[in-house]
């Protein structure tokens, strides 16, 4: 079997999780948990105690936790179901490495007529809290959008800061911490934000299911109407399967994150090593707060998804950044934006480890490379 | 009274279904590591093309059950989310066109309430009065339209009554008219034939859990000749086109798609067995006193049964029958204490309406379950008449119209 | 939706289900509520010369909990005089069913019933109690 090195992309489903869902896929939990009748209560019983282990994992009660079809409907609600209730000509201001969830929600939101601006980041990826403060007296901002931690760079941004400044001038926060889940730890309170957004498949849930986390009496207007399922703020009829694995994800993650993020940074740290050792090997944001599991990097000189080609062949996967964006050749949105050089974007390989990954693999990844790396610059200069 | 092999007997299908066992095997293939886990939108590796390969599949299977292009299935998470997307896609779409839209007084809430949410944004929305039959009057809904009309919404299946609207004389009048047609299919797919190159339907909207699917995933068909256009309501990678982004669920989708391919392969055998079943569960009340069937069964679903019990309560109704699982009105609001709109639409009083339940069988029901919900159900409404003063005073003979109730 | 235990007893097993004749000048009939409204309660009493509830009968039309309500009011009204009947709070029915909020209404109309039925009584022209709160006509 290849070796799985895209746990940014999805993770696969834990055993454990996996069984917990089976109840919903083959077992008696298959009533609609609106029904009255004993199967919807099972199933009602059900939802509530996943609620209740998702809320559990970023310490919030329960009835904060509204269930989505996954991060992106996560993204999109807490946007535009925040920004609908404000004032109008309220602006909204994001960062400008963004997940496209979040971007795209945004530009939406523009054409609907609300002023939108960005907060750049340094060359390291980070949202520095001089230029978060700039963009924010700038203009009436009624909302920003800073991401916990980025999909491609594995950048950690200084959320309790930011959101402290966000607060004292009177906006709101929103955070997608989508990919920061299960990876480092993740307090909803402690960050300070107003709402959160997370996904079970970056942690070894199913996909299909996500969730906006919400402070207390934060007025949303609902996205998907219908039904007045999660409090009126989600209607349709539930993922029990979905969530019920979220659930079980979120339960299983949340002891060992420690050793576990221990593990990721052991394999990430050898392969870094290594890939000083290859000449010509960028690797981003290297300075910054990072994910114990994320290397995002390019070769010199190599056009990046001709080497993920060659190391998918090699029985290795790994991607050229954020798998939304992937197969549409443009270069990372991240990379531009921190000013990295588009010839040297173009080659940008990410590298994200799983719990289950070994040192075997990292040896197999790096000895590959190597090769890989030599031979196509030896086709390179060849052809010139 | 001997009891079904199987307690509780679920008799609420048009809520939800439980996965079909072959269903339940292809989507636990899709879960581990050695099955298709990967993000089908991941290019570079064949984690993401095998998962690619699954998505396509299933999406073969959800076109051929309807007769559609593949390249017409948008997947979303059920289809509440298909009708919010088809409504508000084409409303925001076509706005410069018009602002009016026609919908009927006994859609499922995912419709009523998405075209409440377009009023409060300034559309003008005309709710149809329906026939007590439940069938909409095909010159009501002709004199409905205006000039600036860009959209009917109109169920197929109603999911309390089971009537089935004649969306083909619909999908005419509105393709003749230059409207488009948006047609929410959850309670029909795979219960009523579907021929989308025949019938003039624009959109249509599907879930996988009322035809024993899983919860949490479903589509929309958008036309491509002629083609109709919406916008997106949910922004990101720009997956499905570019109308719904998010990552696939490649498992929930899966199952769906095998939903569908036997649904295919069973419609007809299946429905012929459901209509006998629910016969013999009519027969079984036939002799019964004041019971009223509500919705026409000319043109109906053939699982579903809705029957009012006059002078019993619908809610203590369904607690006596605790070895039953049925449901008054709708699963999403049967929460709440009113009485069903989608009855009092068809012209009920409000007293049969709270006196109706809804039986829905379906692929796992047997000739036994349905044998024991008549004796169950003839027990106890004969118990809880015992206990009614509306009954008692029917017997006496009292004119129940003519009593003056006490205001509470 | 979940019943209590006491609920789900009276429900099943309800205490004095039946009628007396209401023109009995010892009988006192409350009927409330209303088909539209989904509850329809008819409580009977029968009073002694000394003014005790010897005896209470009734008939529902409603909700579980509203079944209950009336079955565990028509046991605790006997042997009451009109007076002490007349004081039940339908708070305290509630407690006692632990009801949930949507289904206090049941218990409203229970305490309702018991009011009417004894003013029906009084209008009969037997020993007249105040009740407190003015009922609507029970028809």
């Amino acid at each position: 079997m290849p070796v799985y090195l895209d746990h940014n992309a999805t993770t696969p489903i834990d055993e454990r999780v996996f069984e917990a869902m089976l109840p919903c896929l083959k077992g008696s939990c298959y009533g609609n948990p609106s029904s009255q009748h004993r199967q919807g209560r099972e199933s009602q019983q059900a939802l509530q105690h996943a609620r209740a282990q998702v809320a559990m994992l970023v310490g919030v009660q329960p009835r904060q936790v509204i269930f989505t079809s996954g991060g992106t409907e996560a993204n999109n609600l807490a946007l535009k179901g925040m920004m609908s209730v404000v004032d109008a000509g309220s602006r909204l201001v994001v960062a400008a490495t963004e997940h496209s969830s979040v971007l795209e929600a945004a530009r939406a939101l523009q054409c609907e007529g609300y002023p939108l601006a960005f907060a750049g980041v340094d060359d390291d990826g980070v949202v520095s809290p001089t230029e978060f403060e700039r963009v924010l007296i700038e203009h009436k901002t009624a909302l920003v959008s800073v991401m916990l931690a980025n999909n491609e760079t594995g950048v950690v941004q200084d959320v309790v800061q930011l959101s402290e400044l966000a607060r004292r001038r009177g906006v709101m926060m929103h955070t997608d911490a989508v990919q920061a889940l299960g990876k480092i730890d993740v307090n909803f309170d402690a960050l300070g934000v107003s709402a959160m957004s997370l996904s079970a498949h970056k942690i070894g849930g199913p996909k299909g299911v996500g969730a906006l986390v919400v402070e207390k009496g934060l007025m949303l207007q609902p996205m998907v109407h219908g039904g007045g399922h999660e409090a009126g703020l989600r209607a349709g009829t539930e993922n029990m399967a979905g969530i019920v694995g979220f659930g079980a994800a979120a339960a299983l993650i949340h002891p060992g994150l420690e050793a576990r993020a221990e593990h990721c940074e052991q394999l990430r740290d050898r392969t870094e090593q290594a890939l000083q050792k290859i000449a010509g090997v960028v690797v981003f944001a290297q300075q910054a707060k990072r994910l114990p599991n994320t290397i995002f990097f390019a070769v010199e000189g190599i056009e990046g998804a001709t080497l993920l080609m060659s190391l998918d062949r090699e029985g290795i996967a790994v991607s050229s950044g954020s798998a939304c964006a992937s197969g549409s050749g443009e270069s990372s949105h991240v990379l531009k934006a921190m000013g990295v050089d588009d010839s040297l974007a173009h080659g940008a390989v990410r590298v994200s480890f799983g719990s289950g990954n070994t040192m075997k693999d990292v040896e197999q990844l790096i000895s590959t490379l190597q090769e890989q790396v030599e031979s196509l610059l030896k086709l390179n200069s060849g052809w010139t | 009274m001997s009891k079904s092999e199987r307690v509780p007997v679920y008799l609420d299908y048009a809520a939800t279904t439980p996965a079909d066992p072959r269903v339940a095997e292809k989507m636990m293939a899709c879960l581990t590591m050695d099955g298709d886990f990967g993000n089908p939108a991941s290019r570079s590796h064949v984690f993401g093309w095998k998962a690619d390969d699954a998505v396509k599949e299933a999406r073969g299977h959800v076109a051929a059950l309807i007769n559609a292009d593949p390249r017409e299935i948008v997947w979303t998470s059920g289809a509440t989310e298909s009708d919010n997307l088809a409504i508000k896609g084409v409303a925001h779409f076509y706005k410069k066109k018009g602002k009016h839209i026609i919908t009927c007084k006994t859609e499922h809430k995912a419709v009523l309430d998405t075209c409440r949410q377009l009023e409060r944004e300034g559309y003008e929305v005309t709710y149809l009065e329906v026939e007590n039959s439940g069938f909409i009057d095909m010159k009501v809904l002709q004199d409905a339209i205006r000039e600036d009309t860009i959209l009917i919404s109109i169920m197929h299946v109603n999911n309390e009554t089971g009537v089935v609207q004649d969306i083909a004389a619909i999908g005419e009048l509105a393709r003749s008219r230059g409207i488009i047609f948006h047609c929410d299919a959850a309670q029909s797919a795979g219960k009523v034939e579907i021929d989308l190159e025949k019938v003039k339907v624009d959109l249509m909207s599907f879930s996988a859990h009322k035809i024993y699917g899983p919860k949490g995933v479903g589509a929309l068909y958008v036309r491509r000749k002629p083609r109709i256009r919406i916008e997106a309501q949910m922004h990101g990678g720009g997956h499905e086109r570019g109308m719904r982004s998010g990552t696939l669920a490649v498992h929930q989708i899966v199952g769906m798609g095998e939903a569908f391919r036997v649904a295919k392969e069973e419609l007809v055998a299946e429905s012929t067995r459901l209509l006998a079943l629910r016969e013999r569960l009519l027969n079984g009340f036939n002799d019964m006193e004041e019971i009223y069937i509500n919705g026409d069964l000319s043109h109906h679903v053939s699982g579903l049964l809705n029957i009012s019990f006059n002078f019993v309560e619908g809610e203590s109704l369904i607690m006596a029958l605790k070895d039953i699982a049925v449901s008054s009105g709708s699963a999403c609001t049967s929460a709440s204490l009113e009485p069903s709109y989608v009855l009092r639409a068809l012209g009920r009083e409000d007293e049969l309406a709270h006196s109706s339940i809804r039986f829905s069988l379906g692929r796992f029901t047997t000739e036994a379950d349905v044998d024991y919900t008549i004796k169950l159900v003839r027990q106890k409404v004969e118990k809880l008449r015992e206990l009614s003063p509306l009954w008692e005073m029917y017997k006496d003979g009292v004119d129940l119209s003519k009593v003056q109730w006490a205001a509470h | 939706m979940a019943y209590s235990d006491k609920v789900m007893d009276h429900y099943e097993n309800p205490r004095n289900v039946g009628s007396f004749d209401k023109d009995d000048s010892a009988v006192g009939t409350g009927m409330v509520g209303a088909p539209a409204c989904g509850d329809v309660m008819k409580l009977q009493i029968k009073v002694s010369d000394e003014g005790v509830i010897e005896d209470a009968k009734f008939k529902t039309y409603g909700c579980g909990s509203a079944i209950a309500s009336s079955s565990l009011l028509t046991e605790w009204v006997k042997g009451k005089t009109l007076q002490e009947a007349s004081e039940i709070k339908n708070t305290e029915l509630a407690e006692e069913l632990a009801l949930p909020p949507v289904k206090v209404h049941c218990s409203v109309l229970a305490e309702d019933a018991i009011k009417a039925a004894i003013e029906d009584y009084n209008s009969k022209g037997a020993a007249v109690v105040d009740v407190p709160e003015k009922v609507a006509d029970a028809g």
